[in-house]
């Protein structure tokens, strides 16, 4: 399976990177790569089996909804690069 | 051509559970300062675990059941991946292929007619934080990060702007009656994005969509679908094509704009939430949550107009809030009387008293019961019950009360009353003439200076019989 360049600027952009030309090709071969190696899985014939939704032996763990004590806005806002009014200040966000 | 509206809903509602969806923090984060409910869950911290809150799966349930829904047995969570600055793990723990309710269906009245609206599912995700615009940046509030949401997805059954505001003042009472949502959209604890395109009637192939989004209120719903229906109609007519678009309304001016959005289509790339193992619900949970389900809306109406005698029209007003309904219901019984004169009283002046002030004054069952007793007892007179139910209202005197401090006590009293009644006779001789000449009419007037002497008093049925009884000795007389 051989990605073109198009769906690599797809995926780039929904990551969030900017890759320049010379990275499209590069990463289009290692990515293509990847996907050809996982692609041998399709050769399996799986219609007897149910999707996985989990490789865990377990299920249904849940917890009762009592309120725990939170983290104090001061220990949050340390880990922020910025920060302003009690907020994390982020680049302005287009909508 | 003429055209018709399909309109498909995406309601979201925050579950009025105590902690988060996913972690221990508070969940009721409405006006809180920034960043105070948080942990290292909920902001995405690497290595935080989720663990699902089982109150909110039972809300889920719930909810499920009340739209008539088949509940999953088995149901998992998903990776919904996008980036976005509110949203601090870069994906929001969703439900994709396996929601937990499906296929259900809910049925809306509007302007007479009923109507089925299929819901096509009913499922469990968790809120994203909050973003605020402030000139060159953004600031980031993750309070809301993490509180449960129930996600209603229904079928593009609804066909009119009209349709759509019953369908979510219907569903809105229904998460109430549940006690699961405060539903409230003004403080965005019920968010609603409709989708909608046109056909020409009769046709079985949808049109181009748009989706609306910016809807604070269930007024703003309506008004914005009124204005793309129309918006829509004229670009049909002209010829032009509907942009598949996302359109943003605007509350100020009154109308819809395309909002920007990027070229590419959405894709999430939903895959199964590996955090977190699936969840498997047993009949014998189902079966205990539906026999402790509230009676809904609907049953309640039925009972109404079963139970009260009352129409059809008055059970419904009466039960489309449950504050309102558990009102009439206790007003009812504490009144014992004939259960239509307290839905008059309810829906009439104290729905009138509440519209004026937009508070929930301070009336209570008991209180309403004990006026319209004095009514009923003539200790009042209907239209001092009113101004006395208004000064209830704002004050939160008693009935009784108020009618002692303010001497509005009807004059009941034979005595009393048949002395204003001769009293008024002997002031007025010319008109007493008129009357034995023959013109009755003139009795009402005479009726009027009696109700004037006693400052509006005086028990009119008790006072005109007095007044009746003199007019007719003189008659003899003469």
């Amino acid at each position: 399976m051989r990605l073109t360049l198009a769906e690599v600027e797809h995926i780039a952009e929904l990551a969030h990177l900017s890759l320049g030309e010379e990275e499209k090709v590069r990463y289009r071969e290692q990515l293509s790569a990847i996907l050809e190696y996982a692609q041998q899985l399709q050769e399996l014939d799986t219609d007897a089996v149910s999707p996985t939704a989990t490789v865990l032996p377990i299920h249904s763990v849940t917890r009762p909804d009592n309120p725990q004590p939170s983290m104090g806005q001061d220990d949050l806002l340390s880990n922020a690069p910025a920060s302003a009014d009690g907020m994390f200040r982020v680049p302005v966000i287009l909508e | 051509m003429e055209y018709e509206a399909v309109i498909g809903l995406e309601v979201h509602a925050q579950l009025a559970t105590r902690s988060k969806m996913f972690c221990g923090c508070d969940a009721n984060v409405f006006e809180a300062k920034p960043n105070t409910h948080t942990c290292p869950v909920c902001t995405g911290m690497p290595g935080a675990l989720p663990v699902i809150n089982e109150l909110a799966v039972e809300y889920a349930i719930m909810a499920g059941l009340a739209l008539n829904c088949q509940i999953a047995k088995f149901t998992k969570w998903d990776r919904k991946n996008y980036h976005y600055p509110d949203l601090p793990k870069g994906y929001q723990i969703s439900q994709y292929d396996l929601p937990l309710a499906r296929d259900g269906w809910l049925t809306i009245e509007v302007n007479g007619y009923q109507k089925r609206v299929d819901i096509r599912r009913a499922h469990l995700e968790e809120d994203t934080g909050k973003s605020s615009h402030a000139g060159d940046h953004s600031l980031v509030d993750l309070n809301r990060s993490g509180v449960p949401l129930l996600e209603v997805v229904t079928e593009p059954d609804l066909r009119s702007a009209e349709e759509t505001y019953a369908f979510l003042v219907t569903l809105r009472s229904i998460l109430r009656y549940l006690g699961i949502s405060t539903a409230d959209m003004e403080k965005g604890a019920m968010r609603c994005e409709p989708n909608i395109s046109l056909r020409p009637v009769g046709a079985e192939e949808y049109g181009r969509q748009t989706e609306i989004k910016n809807l604070n209120s269930f007024r703003a719903v309506r008004a914005a679908l009124a204005y793309e229906i129309d918006r829509q109609t004229r670009i049909l007519e002209s010829g032009g094509r509907v942009e598949r678009v996302t359109m943003g309304w605007d509350e100020q001016r009154g109308v819809t704009i395309p909002q920007r959005s990027k070229e590419t289509a959405e894709d999430y790339r939903y895959f199964p939430e590996p955090d977190l193992p699936p969840l498997l619900i047993g009949q014998e949970w189902v079966e205990r949550v539906r026999a402790q389900l509230p009676e809904l809306p609907d049953a309640r109406k039925a009972r109404f107009i079963e139970h009260y005698g009352l129409s059809a029209y008055d059970a419904g007003v009466l039960v489309a809030d449950k504050e309102t309904a558990d009102f009439y219901e206790d007003a009812a019984r504490a009144y014992g009387g004939k259960p239509k004169t307290v839905s008059n009283w309810v829906s009439g002046e104290l729905f009138r008293l509440a519209k004026e002030s937009g508070a929930a004054g301070g009336v209570t069952p008991a209180g309403l019961a004990e006026l319209v007793s004095l009514v009923d007892r003539g200790a009042i007179s209907n239209s001092t019950a009113k101004e006395v139910l208004a000064e209830m209202y704002r004050s939160g005197e008693a009935a009784g009360e108020i009618v002692a401090r303010r001497g509005l006590a009807q004059i009941s009293d034979q005595e009393v009353l048949e002395a204003a009644v001769v009293q008024v006779l002997a002031e007025n001789p010319e008109q007493v003439q008129q009357y034995l000449a023959g013109k009755e009419t003139i009795a009402q007037w005479l009726m009027g200076q009696v109700m004037r002497a006693t400052r509006g008093k005086a028990n009119p049925q008790v006072a005109l019989a007095l007044l009746t009884r003199q007019l007719d000795a003189r008659k003899e007389q003469s």
